[in-house]
């Protein structure tokens, strides 16, 4: 052959170029690339989750926001309810100070009474006491005892008439 | 500031005397002329290494043997001592790998996207030997041919054997690519780029050759054998081992994703529209 070529070389080199790729597969090109792959994996996996988080947090954001606003609405809502709760207190206040009152009045009113009963039947006892007094002193007066007076009334109370 | 001097005055003498030592040693006479050590390096027909005794083949296949058996023992290390301690935060050996690694397998998704797992392989590993195949000539590991003299193990490459094999392999990947990708037309889109594993078989056989006998032109004239060799030797020989590399996988790369590519069907859409 020209050149010096020779097939049954040609084959020795491409046994040759064949084990080369065989054992440069499995020592070396596929466990550095399947490590690069897991390594891709593992910072596609992390971003991802970043990805995620980071969603999560806007989310959590957003829900915050709406709070805040809402909160201006619910502090106006509690405030006025705050206020409808203080009078209605002031008013059951008044109206439980306006009952006491009326029970203090009543219950003045029947002390008073009992008090103007009690002093007028005092007056009534001391005035018919009085009257008692009052007659005995003009009987005992005349100078005789008004039994004996009556009873000489009722003796000679014709001799009188004739008198 | 003296202790510089010194030293420097030690490596100048140094110089000096290993020149007057090789120029006054002299060589041991030449066993072949200029013109039969360039056509030896061509043809390969007078300098053969037996194969274990059993066949006369030239020392380009040696050399292919000693990379592949260099290049698995440096792989059976990595695999052993380096690969369990990868860690996600890479050191400077582990992106070398990985960059290795990745530099052809960026390669083979980015020509044929829709199917790079094979080529990656193939193309690293062709890679991976060009590069090392390259470099081993400046090992400069002897032989003994079958006539008792030594030779200098070449590079894998710079015979012609090894260069169609390597050149007339990548066409038949092509050619795999093709028929995967795309049946019987894969065949003939393949069979268009006729010409593809000639040149590329003595695409790399011319680079390495010639580099070869830049090399063996030099180092047989004892008075071109100082300075000159760094850059003819070293230099050179690392630049196109670099381009070599490059050419090849790329267009290996190119001509699969190519061939393997199916073609574009229009969309219902456009055709209601056309």
């Amino acid at each position: 052959m020209p050149l010096n070529i020779d097939w049954q070389q040609i084959l020795l080199h491409w046994m040759n170029l064949a084990i080369l790729t065989g054992g440069l597969y499995f020592l070396l090109y596929s466990p550095v690339k399947k490590f690069m792959e897991k390594r891709e994996e593992h910072y596609r996996q992390m971003d991802e989750e970043a990805q995620e988080k980071l969603r999560q947090a806007e989310q959590i954001k957003a829900d915050y926001q709406s709070k805040l606003d809402g909160a201006e609405e619910e502090i106006h809502q509690a405030r006025i309810k705050a206020q409808q709760d203080v009078q209605q207190s002031v008013q059951d206040q008044l109206a439980q100070a306006q009952a006491q009152a009326d029970q203090i009045i009543a219950k003045a009113q029947d002390e008073a009474e009992d008090c103007r009963e009690r002093i007028r039947r005092e007056s009534q006892r001391e005035l018919r006491e009085m009257a008692s007094k009052a007659a005995r002193k003009l009987a005992y007066r005349r100078g005789a005892d008004p039994f004996d007076q009556f009873l000489d009334l009722a003796e000679g109370g014709g001799a009188d008439e004739e008198r | 500031m003296k202790q510089h001097k010194k030293v420097l005055a030690l490596w100048l003498m140094a110089i000096l005397l290993l020149l007057a030592g090789a120029l006054l040693t002299g060589s041991p006479g030449r066993s072949e002329s200029v013109q039969e050590a360039m056509r030896d390096a061509v043809l390969h027909n007078v300098n053969q290494i037996s194969l274990l005794g059993l066949k006369a083949v030239n020392p380009g296949l040696i050399s292919a043997f000693t990379v592949t058996g260099i290049l698995l023992l440096l792989a059976v290390c990595l695999r052993v001592f380096v690969i369990p301690r990868f860690q996600y935060t890479p050191g400077r050996l582990q992106l070398l790998l990985e960059e290795w690694v990745g530099l052809f397998d960026g390669m083979a998704k980015g020509s044929s996207p829709h199917r790079c797992g094979f080529l990656g392989l193939y193309i690293f590993s062709a890679g991976s030997y060009i590069f090392v195949g390259t470099l081993f000539e400046l090992l400069g590991l002897q032989a003994i041919t079958l006539h008792g003299h030594n030779v200098t193990l070449p590079a894998p490459l710079s015979d012609v054997n090894a260069a169609i094999a390597l050149g007339c392999l990548s066409y038949l990947v092509i050619l795999s690519g093709g028929i995967a990708g795309n049946g019987v037309k894969g065949i003939g889109k393949t069979l268009k780029e006729f010409s593809l594993p000639i040149s590329m078989s003595f695409r790399l056989f011319g680079a390495l050759l010639s580099g070869l006998l830049v090399t063996e032109l030099v180092y047989y004239f004892v008075s071109l054998s100082f300075v000159l060799p760094v850059v003819v030797g070293v230099l050179f020989t690392l630049l196109h081992a670099l381009i070599q590399t490059y050419v090849l996988t790329m267009l290996t790369a190119m001509y699969y994703g190519e061939v393997s590519e199916r073609p574009h069907k229009p969309e219902d859409g456009q055709k209601t529209n056309n």
